[in-house]
């Protein structure tokens, strides 16, 4: 108990409240531990246990499943490169071999300073802005050598390089384990509630009755 | 508006890879404005008009304009989307929508962009489909690693809740329905639908075992649910607004409507590019000015795959295709998720096929042994023959594994280039899901015709000495 800050226990307690079934926000809780300390921990596995009311190798067994959640420190900036079809074809391995020997470690290291940890990842989805690598997941489109030196520079001297990469996007470059740096709110007089399983046989009122609907049936 | 000045070459700065083309833009229209993403961008511009429209209808009108339209899947599998809405169970509640957002196929992009840029369409055709259907309640599910598409979308339903489109009684009417934002974290297989209920409700995203084949009869909580795709939804705004008839008038018979296809890879301009179904063809795509412009570097094109990763790959023979589901399902190959890759004359084939196949090995959840240890056979012999460390036999052994996850006539013994035409696609598959099968198809697609691309390699590395061999 306890791994969770004030204000991400009350966030956590909102993001369970949006599901029918409380185990649905693990994978949800999972990242807001990853958001709070930059990766999963223990302590963190425990409350997100006790908050959903399953058990911490549930936890676990549903968290390791997914690549993105480290259940070891890992650098401030995920720096991840694309070398699936697309990008290798326009080098993007080159472009790893690149980064590995500028940033002097491997694809699954971190930098001894802490600041870097490289992947070399599977497709992300920037196909035709091959080759791509994206930090803290947010992209860097048709990138060069130079870009990714330039962008290490501006993370080495406290810049944000978020301009650098997608046009369109803009701001700060978050931390490891933030990703959307803007949360879906939902005021509490505009939700129109959960619907679990349980309130089986209650169709919904905005349907005409007697169950026409379904002439297709 | 996009500055005119700003428009390099038909990019759009801002929606970075979409190509504007001069063709119909029925999905992508707001694209050329800075702020798309916005709410008050999204009504200056009809946004919600197709709600309203849905709105002054019985769901069931709504359901049947769909089912009219012919509006077909468009995450891979093409399945007609008022079929598959068809098919929840009557008097069952309640039901549920669930986005799949997880875009993931190699070479796919397009979901992220129609998320990034205009996630008011896709929440305007969340509504109504749910409006239609009964939907209780929704999940966008989006992949882990696009953190701007949910921020985007994060904003877009905090304005829609405060403007009342989204949540208790949606402009005012007797309808309300939540959505809810979930966030994926990093898995391919979470883009199979049944692995995509599996993950929402907590667990590792492993497929469920069939039948039932629609989650429509059983699906999140055991309950009713339709999972759609996200380019998929984000026509049903457009539809509703100008009905079925008009989106007919886009596109074939067989498949209305524009499709978004990403092309990438060895062409002089790849992009984005919002085209009309079974009206252009490869070549068009591939070579039109106002498309691709040709193969860079004034290279011959090798082979390309014309729907993703999982797609058996095409050839020079079958650049007359017309891009429709139908023509390309016909010739051997899929659609798929309108993922285009090209490959030039200079491509390496065995290296290309290596990378594709160690995708499916990486990606394999582990539930299916013929999956997961094929998958990773194939990877593991793959290597060496790139290595030069191949043996004679790899080639027979490499179609064998294949043969155990996706049976079909595998000419294995014959070593009869001709044969692997009989290869069945749609796949057979010994599995719960297709992932495993999928991982054949670069293989016979790359053995039927660069063979000697995988015997040169092996043949040099002939003077090696191989244990087993060694001993015989």
């Amino acid at each position: 108990m306890g791994y969770f800050s004030e204000a991400n226990e009350v966030l956590a307690t909102e993001i369970i409240d949006r599901y029918p079934r409380p185990k649905s926000a693990v994978i949800p809780l999972l990242h807001l531990a990853q958001e709070q300390e930059g990766w999963v921990t223990r302590e963190a596995m425990l409350q997100i246990a006790d908050l959903t009311g399953v058990t911490a190798a549930e936890v676990l067994g549903t968290g390791s499943f997914y690549e993105m959640f480290k259940f070891h420190p890992v650098g401030r900036y995920m720096v991840n490169v694309c070398t699936n079809i697309s990008c290798q074809l326009l080098g993007g391995e080159e472009l790893l071999n690149h980064v590995e020997s500028t940033l002097g470690v491997s694809a699954g290291d971190t930098t001894e300073d802490g600041m870097f940890t490289v992947e070399d990842v599977e497709c992300v989805a920037a196909c035709t802005e091959a080759p791509c690598f994206t930090v803290n997941y947010r992209y860097f489109h048709r990138a060069t050598p130079e870009v990714f030196d330039q962008v290490v520079s501006d993370l080495r001297g406290g810049h944000s390089p978020v301009e650098r990469g997608s046009a369109g996007d803009s701001g700060d470059m978050p931390e490891h384990g933030t990703l959307g740096r803007v949360r879906q709110e939902i005021p509490a007089d505009k939700m129109a509630g959960v619907v679990p399983p349980e309130k089986a046989g209650e169709q919904p009122v905005w349907l005409p009755g007697n169950g026409e609907v379904d002439a297709d049936g | 508006m996009a500055d005119a000045n700003q428009m390099a070459d038909g990019y759009v700065p801002h929606a970075p890879g979409y190509v504007v083309n001069g063709g119909p833009t029925l999905l992508t229209s707001r694209f050329l404005f800075e702020d798309s993403h916005t709410l008050e961008r999204s009504m200056q511009t009809g946004g919600y008009a197709g709600l309203r429209t849905a709105l002054s209808r019985a769901p069931a009108e709504v359901h049947d304009e769909v089912r009219q339209a012919t509006l077909l899947g468009r995450g891979g599998a093409g399945f007609p989307a008022g079929v598959k809405w068809g098919f929840c169970p009557e008097g069952v509640w309640p039901r549920y929508l669930v986005v799949n957002g997880d875009e993931s196929e190699p070479g796919t992009y397009k979901d992220r962009l129609l998320m990034e840029r205009d996630p008011h369409q896709l929440i305007e055709g969340c509504l109504i489909a749910c409006y239609a259907l009964g939907l209780s309640q929704c999940f966008l599910y989006v992949r882990g690693e696009m953190a701007l598409a949910q921020e985007r979308i994060a904003i877009a339903l905090n304005e829609a809740y405060e403007a009342g489109l989204v949540g208790a009684n949606v402009l005012g009417s007797d309808f309300s329905v939540d959505i809810i934002l979930h966030w994926g974290a990093g898995a391919y297989i979470v883009g199979e639908e049944t692995a995509l209920i599996e993950s929402l409700e907590g667990n590792r995203g492993m497929p469920r075992l069939k039948p039932p084949y629609f989650p429509a009869a059983i699906g999140l909580y055991g309950q009713p649910t339709i999972v759609n795709n996200v380019e998929t939804l984000s026509n049903l705004a457009w539809i509703m607004e100008n009905g079925a008839d008009a989106y007919k008038g886009y596109g074939s018979e067989a498949s209305p409507g524009t499709r978004l296809f990403a092309v990438s890879g060895h062409v002089v301009r790849p992009g984005v590019y919002e085209v009309e179904q079974g009206v252009t063809t490869f070549r068009d795509l591939f070579y039109g000015d106002d498309y691709c412009r040709g193969i860079s570097g004034g290279h011959e094109l090798k082979a390309f795959i014309p729907g993703g990763g999982s797609a058996p790959w095409f050839f020079g023979e079958h650049l007359d295709l017309p891009l429709e589901a139908r023509a390309v399902s016909e010739a051997g190959s899929m659609l798929g998720s309108g993922a285009i890759v090209v490959m030039d004359e200079t491509t390496d084939a065995v290296k290309a096929c290596l990378r594709l196949v160690r995708f499916y090995a990486n990606e394999s959840c582990g539930k299916c042994a013929p999956c997961r240890e094929g998958t990773s056979w194939e990877q593991k012999i793959l290597q060496r023959i790139h290595d030069g460390e191949g043996r004679p036999s790899d080639i027979d052994l490499l179609l064998s594994v294949g043969n155990h996850i996706s049976p079909g006539p595998y000419p294995v013994a014959s070593f009869d280039t001709e044969g692997l035409e009989a290869v069945p696609f749609p796949p057979s598959q010994t599995t719960i899901c297709p992932l495993g099968p999928s991982s054949v198809a670069p293989i016979t697609s790359a053995i039927r015709r660069f063979r000697h691309e995988f015997e040169a390699l092996i043949t040099r590395s002939d003077s090696i000495p191989v244990a087993s061999e060694a001993g015989a």
